[in-house]
């Protein structure tokens, strides 16, 4: 069970993401995109997601990360992501509801480089009962 | 001249496993429903599934093509209601389609529509770029 206490809260990801141009090749790679000046639209997610997985799991949240379905995704991106940017990534857990056994939260992904917003993401999240 | 009801050509992209498993190493996705079929089917999928967000990213390629680049996208959303079912040995079709439906000045919304083999994968797709 997903603590209701946690929701309306931001929890801070451990420590800094620093993008590699490299990273940024393979994911515009594998959507036939060439030109890697630039990340792709939702090469961002890479770095929420893990953050998620790391900060969701723990025991004072308890999202069971094996049950988990990724139910809606959406970004708003003020700048493009670039290689050698470094990102702080926090959680915000929006809302909790549970509706036919499963836990459905909705969470909230901002990345910062040093004081700049640069993305912020939902993701609706669904752990299956 | 963009304008509201304009239609963006059909782009179809392909989906096989290798491509899943490219996208898995990329993303740091690498949840085994979408790479082991034994596992998916134990876990009562009717075949290894794409990521959700896999398919998303393939929309958004389409998206970035018609913008000038992935600089030009401002927002984008989906959400994943059907899976794009990935049987071994098969290259599986995602095609996807777009309508204007605003334009301000140099900004242009979107809203997309993405099937495979004949089912609607994405609902609510929408991208706002600007052009």
């Amino acid at each position: 069970m997903i603590n209701p206490d946690s929701v309306g809260r931001t929890f801070p990801g451990a420590g800094s993401v620093t993008v590699s141009q490299s990273e940024i090749d393979a994911f515009a790679a594998v959507i036939g995109e060439t030109n890697t000046s630039v990340a792709p639209p939702t090469f961002s997610i890479r770095i929420s997601l893990s953050q998620y997985e790391s900060i969701l799991t723990q025991p004072e949240i308890g999202v069971d990360w094996t049950r988990l379905v990724h139910g809606d995704q959406k970004f708003e991106i003020f700048r493009p992501i670039v290689a050698g940017d470094v990102f702080t990534c926090s959680a915000t857990i929006e809302t909790l509801r549970v509706a036919a056994g499963n836990e459905i939260i909705s969470v909230r992904s901002d990345l910062h480089n040093g004081a700049e917003l640069v993305v912020t993401s939902w993701s609706t999240l669904v752990v299956r009962g | 001249m963009t304008e509201v009801g304009m239609a963006l050509p059909e782009k179809v992209f392909y989906i096989d496993r290798a491509l899943l498993k490219a996208y898995a190493g990329a993303s740091g996705d690498e949840n085994p429903i979408h790479q082991n079929e034994e596992f998916a089917l134990s876990v009562g999928l009717p075949n290894v599934i794409s990521h959700g967000m896999l398919t998303m990213a393939l929309a958004g390629k389409y998206v970035t093509e018609w913008a000038g680049g992935s600089a030009n996208v401002r927002e984008f959303s989906a959400r994943f209601i059907k899976p794009v079912i990935v049987p071994a040995g098969e290259k599986v079709d995602l095609t996807v389609v777009a309508t204007v439906t605003e334009v301000d000045g140099n900004t242009v919304k979107l809203d997309i529509t993405a099937t495979s083999a004949g089912v609607k994968v994405l609902g609510m797709a929408k991208a706002v770029v600007v052009k």
